[in-house]
């Protein structure tokens, strides 16, 4: 056994090794800490040596999951000691215990860097493995021109090289922004000639991050890479300690196909073809060996071979034997290889054409869903939901419920979400869509959410011939004796809505239809009654003639729940019972419910927001959207039952109660406005005044309009969000009857003043006021939004809804419903912006003070400019790119009219708040003004923009415009913002003050002036 | 910490005949276990999952070489190895060197300017003994 060197470091190891139990464990740790702590103290007396086995034991009991929160600073100050032991352990030993965030680094920024700096290269080793390992924004700025400097030195022998590459990397990967690699493509290029392994080898991370970055600047290093993969799998050049089991090193290998798949194509027909050899070499020449290692160093390989060849879009034949390989994989002993089988062949099915080979190996898929292996499962999962169309869907699905009983615990949730979305896009008709759904919320009730169940309704009740199928099989589930609680609320809800159209079999009396889905009443909670209320009112309207029996049965229970505490089911109760004595007019409250609005499934929405969730920045992701992957068209067909394929109404419609859209949409056609300001809807044909009236009067609901809004159902309608919440007789106040609140200054010159600044308000009245607060970095942002109460008595449903258009994800935490009397909370808000865009996010606001509820939408400064990092860029960088950037789409010029007049400075002055850095003395007119910025978003990572601006002397109200990036929608979306902001420029504090001022409706991110922002529809409209 | 509590309950409950990836909070965790050691990186879910496996197969038999038969009382006593080790075949989780003899060379490199040290200082306190005799 070899010993530490450090005796009392050892003694200490083995003692906490002899512990007998974890509580032994803590003392003898614990003891430790005292003394170490101790020690510390007296810092005068300890010799390097000791420091050095303190620091070590600080170490190790980290390492034992203890918390370790002193000594950082004798960590720390070792890296600065003389000798080489010490600093050793001080540099290894802060790499482990400190984070990048942590204070004490910037006390050892200016050690490492004369570290880095100096002439001893063992020092430079230990400085660069730190920043490497930690990385860290100060690190960067202070120290990444220093590290270029050392990664092309050619004074610098290879092991610092290596370092300095990969920390490089890290630097840059963090803090892109920070890390100027202008320019570097050339030395890139040059690094790629590199002879020493190591090198090349962590060159070739560095290039991948690079030009995952930004591939254009690259195009110089492909036939590079193609040369070293075919220097190391076709020429097998390389030295015997580089060989890994005799296969040339893997991982460069790999590495440099992974920097190729960032490359859109390879044009060169000579890169080209040689490229195409050596994957051919690749796929055919790679057998199934003994050896472990070289098994999976090899297939690690030719898996990224086959993604090379995915990627590169080869010829048919090509792609057909990388589909047969991965049908062999998937059948193989190995679970390495089975894994990766399925991993890929469902990467495969972005590729057009191969799906129909990709459908011969289903049996062998569905077999791997029954995997020993939870992972090798989840793959087979995957595959099968991205293969299913309409031709596979009824085995696929079927399969898949099958499953369902077996499942683990873990997969059950994913597993009923992937069936009812295949149900749903793929149904060949929809009787079976039902009848899976059913058996999904039989089979595993548990991991059924709400959104399947609500979405089964809504297709019974857009299907006439679906209703009393439907209406069947509910009845058919009722007589299992155990069912589950959502199967309950599907069967009272089809039942009560259409079990009168299967009256006359026997067993569908309305008797026995109440008696049987009132046995279930016993076991239900309390989301589950009004539901059952709703279907017994239902049950009561359709028996004809009434059953005495059954009435007084079905009465007794409504005056059993009037007195319930939850205020939905009281208040259903007591209407239910008020209506049902009313007679004739209860045919009419209780109309059958109309038809839904066609929308987006929810289901699928919740998949790709999911998938969205998890898209990193990766070449199969990229390509993905390059190419509008298959995947995602599938998934905007609608179900083949003969609706239109209209445009989703986007995914803000989801919060909506669907006979609200209907009725905000088309006012007057279904609903009736009452004097009071209330509007009653559901009703085919209006009901008499008078039947409101006794409403009214049952529901005590007098006096003014706002009294009505008090009613507790917006709140929990809102909430449930589901097609019981249109039910009959509900009263929901629609349009936001504010009253008598009204705003505190103007809410679009606040928005415009926090388009410039990070803090501010963004709205305010009497009763409230909402602040902002937001730091943004590269393309995410953090936003406060600080709600203060500003009277004497708590502000009551409150609510906040953060409608995000598409580009931007947006998670706002928990709002609380009440704010106390005078207190301010505050709700974080993450913003990550995905893709370069000018719509705004909304911010749905209300809350109730006394009887009154107020609802605005406030648009939130999480706009364009604030994604952007200024920089300024050099002539030698700026003109190159400017002229690689050579014309549409990714270069854009328009000729602007209209443009409010100003002096140049000022137009300079307006470009440098939105962050457009104003380079002066690059054009050689004087008239003209170039600016430059980094936009930063997810997809585009990083990107240079540049602008151009030539003005006329003559006529300050035109001008001509240039943008330039690499991406041709920001350049489109950059140039557009930048011409709002120069015709309408409000740059509120310096317009002339007053609401008879409204920004000209030239731009589309003119909000519409405040009083249509009561209406939503008119919003979106606005915004989408 | 917490986070390898939590993955210790998701990887030691796996049987001996399965794949070494395990999905985790939108990465993948890859493992290898050598007799009762377990060894674990944490990738993204594009990474290539054989070539990280195969980083720690190449890790444990430089560990292999530089201990000669590694088991896990080496690694226990000697933790602080183990990561000069780890520096010098992995930066920033990317593989930095893939020759085991270049290692191998740099650690002993390494061992012996710290062996050299300790001479210095050891000779120096002989000297200062000496002097003060």
């Amino acid at each position: 056994m070899a010993l530490s060197g450090m005796r009392g470091l050892s003694v200490f190891i083995s003692d906490v090794r002899n512990c007998q139990n974890k509580e032994q464990e803590r003392l003898r740790v614990d003891k430790e800490l005292g003394n170490v702590r101790t020690r510390f103290k007296n810092e005068k007396g300890l010799s390097p040596y000791e420091k050095k086995k303190y620091v070590w034991k600080m170490l190790y009991i980290y390492m034992l999951g203890y918390d370790v929160d002193f000594g950082h600073m004798e960590a720390v100050s070792l890296i600065s000691a003389p000798k080489y032991p010490e600093k050793q352990v001080g540099y290894i030993v802060t790499a482990c215990l400190l984070n990048e965030n942590h204070d004490f680094l910037r006390l050892a920024i200016n050690t490492v860097r004369n570290d880095i700096i100096g002439r001893n290269e063992t020092f430079q080793c230990l400085a660069l493995t730190l920043v490497g390992n930690i990385g860290g924004r100060e690190f960067a700025e202070s120290l990444a021109a220093d590290v270029q400097k050392l990664l092309i030195s050619s004074s610098c022998r290879p092991l610092v090289r290596k370092k300095a590459a990969l920390c490089l990397l890290r630097l840059y990967r963090k803090n892109p922004d920070v890390v100027n690699v202008d320019g570097w493509a050339d030395r890139m290029a040059q690094l790629l000639d590199e002879r020493d392994l190591g090198v090349l080898t962590s060159s070739m991370s560095l290039l991948v991050a690079l030009v995952s970055n930004n591939h254009e600047a690259y195009w110089s290093c492909l036939p590079k890479c193609v040369k070293t993969l075919e220097r190391l799998a076709r020429n097998q050049d390389i030295p015997q300690e580089y060989t890994y089991y005799g296969i040339p090193s893997p991982w460069l290998q790999v590495k440099t196909m992974r920097a190729l798949q960032y490359f859109p194509t390879v044009e060169d027909p000579n890169t080209r073809r040689s490229l195409f050899e050596v994957l051919q070499r690749i796929l055919m020449g790679t057998d199934v060996v003994k050896n472990v290692n070289k098994n999976n160093a090899s297939h690690a390989v030719l898996f990224e071979a086959l993604a090379l060849v995915m990627h590169l879009d080869a010829e048919k034949e090509m792609m057909s034997q990388c589909v047969a390989l991965l049908g062999k994989f998937i059948a193989v002993r190995e679970p390495n290889i089975r894994y990766l089988g399925l991993e890929n062949m469902t990467r495969m099915l972005m590729v057009t054409d191969v799906q129909d080979i990709i459908k011969r190996h289903q049996a062998q898929i569905i077999t791997s869903l029954k995997d020993p292996d939870i992972s090798i499962r989840r793959r087979a999962l995957d595959l099968l939901y991205g293969m299913c169309d309409v031709s596979n869907a009824k085995d696929i699905v079927e399969e898949l419920l099958q499953y369902l009983s077996s499942a683990d615990f873990a997969m059950r949730e994913e597993l009923s979400l992937k069936a009812a979305i295949l149900a749903e896009k793929f149904a060949p008709d929809l009787s079976w869509y039902v009848d899976v759904i059913l058996q999904l919320i039989d089979k595993a009730g548990d991991f059924v959410s709400d959104d399947i169940w609500f979405r089964v309704v809504q297709f019974v009740t857009n299907n006439e011939d679906l209703q009393s199928y439907a209406a069947a099989k509910a009845r058919e589930y009722l007589n299992k004796p155990a069912i589950h609680e959502t199967m309950v609320k599907v069967s009272a809800y089809i039942l009560g809505e259409y079990g009168h159209l299967l009256a006359r079999r026997p067993g569908y009396s309305p008797k026995e239809l109440f008696t049987i889905i009132h046995e279930k009443h016993p076991t239900v909670s309390t989301s589950t009654i009004p539901i059952l209320l709703s279907s017994y009112a239902k049950i009561l309207m359709h028996t004809q003639p009434p059953e005495p029996e059954l009435q007084n049965q079905i009465w007794t229970i409504f005056n059993k729940y009037e007195s319930c505490i939850d205020v939905e089911i009281q208040q259903r109760a007591a209407e239910y019972f008020a209506l049902s004595r009313k007679g004739a007019s209860l045919m009419d409250i209780l109309a059958e419910m109309p038809k839904f609005p066609e929308r987006q499934s929810a289901l699928i929405r919740k998949a790709e927001d999911a998938e969205v969730d998890t898209a990193e920045q990766s070449a199969i992701k990229l390509r993905a959207q390059q190419q509008m992957s298959t995947a995602l068209v599938v998934t905007d067909q609608r179900p083949p039952n003969g609706m239109p394929a209209q445009p989703s109404i986007g995914p803000l419609s989801l919060v909506k109660v669907p006979s609200e859209t209907v009725d905000s949409q088309n006012p007057g056609d279904q609903g009736l406005t009452h004097p009071n300001g209330v509007v009653y809807k559901e009703d085919p044909q209006p009901p008499s005044q008078d039947i409101i009236g006794d409403l009214l009067g049952t529901l005590s609901i007098e006096g003014p309009p706002g009294a009505v809004a008090q009613s507790p159902q917006s709140a929990t309608y809102e909430a449930e969000g589901a097609p019981s919440a249109a039910d009959a007789a509900a009263l929901v106040p629609v349009g936001e009857e504010s009253g008598s609140v009204q705003p505190i200054g103007n809410i679009n010159e606040r928005f415009y003043a926090l388009c410039l600044k990070d803090s501010g308000v963004l709205y305010e009245d009497p009763n409230i006021q909402i602040g902002i607060k937001a730091e943004w970095r590269a393309h995410q942002g953090r936003l406060v939004l600080f709600l203060g109460n500003k009277n004497t008595a708590s502000l009551g449903s409150v609510q906040a809804l953060i409608l995000p258009p598409t580009h931007l994800k947006m998670e706002l935490s928990l709002v609380p419903e009440t704010i106390p009397p005078r207190a301010q909370v505050q709700c974080p808000l993450e913003v990550m912006n995905l893709r370069p865009s000018r719509d705004v996010a909304v911010l749905d606001f209300s809350y109730k003070f006394g009887p009154t509820m107020v609802n605005v939408k406030l648009r939130l400064p999480a706009v364009l400019n604030k994604f952007l990092q200024p920089i300024t860029v050099s002539p030698e960088e700026f003109f190159p790119q400017w002229r690689s950037l050579s014309g549409p789409p990714l270069k854009l010029q328009e000729v602007v009219r209209g443009v409010r007049p100003l002096p140049l400075p000022e137009m300079a002055n307006l470009f440098n708040t939105y962050r457009l850095t104003v380079c002066p003395g690059l054009d050689p007119n004087p008239n003209n003004l170039v600016a430059s910025t980094t936009f930063y978003s997810e997809t585009t990572r990083a990107m240079l923009c540049l602008v151009r601006i030539e003005t006329d002397p003559a006529d300050r109200t035109q001008l001509r415009m240039t943008v330039a990036s690499g991406d041709p929608t920001l350049t489109f979306e950059l140039k557009e913002f930048i011409k709002e902001q120069l015709v309408s420029i409000p740059t509120a504090p310096q317009r002339p003050q007053g609401p008879a001022a409204p920004p000209p409706p030239v731009a589309q991110i003119t909000a519409p002036p405040p009083a249509a922002s009561q209406d939503p529809g008119a919003l979106l409209a606005g915004l989408l | 910490e917490k986070a390898i509590r939590e993955l210790s309950g998701v990887i030691l409950s796996r049987g001996p005949k399965l794949c070494n990836f395990v999905d985790w909070k939108g990465h993948k965790v890859v493992y290898k276990r050598y007799a009762s050691l377990y060894f674990c990186i944490c990738i993204d879910e594009e990474d290539n999952e054989l070539e990280a496996l195969e980083v720690i197969h190449h890790f444990v038999e430089i560990l292999d070489r530089y201990f000669g038969s590694v088991c896990e009382l080496d690694l226990i006593f000697n933790f602080h190895k183990a990561y000069y080790i780890l520096d010098e075949l992995l930066i920033a989780g990317e593989l930095q060197e893939s020759s085991k003899r270049t290692i191998a060379k740099l650690i002993s490199a390494q061992d012996n300017l710290v062996e050299v040290a300790k001479e210095e200082a050891s000779s120096l306190s002989n000297i200062i003994a000496q002097a003060t005799k």
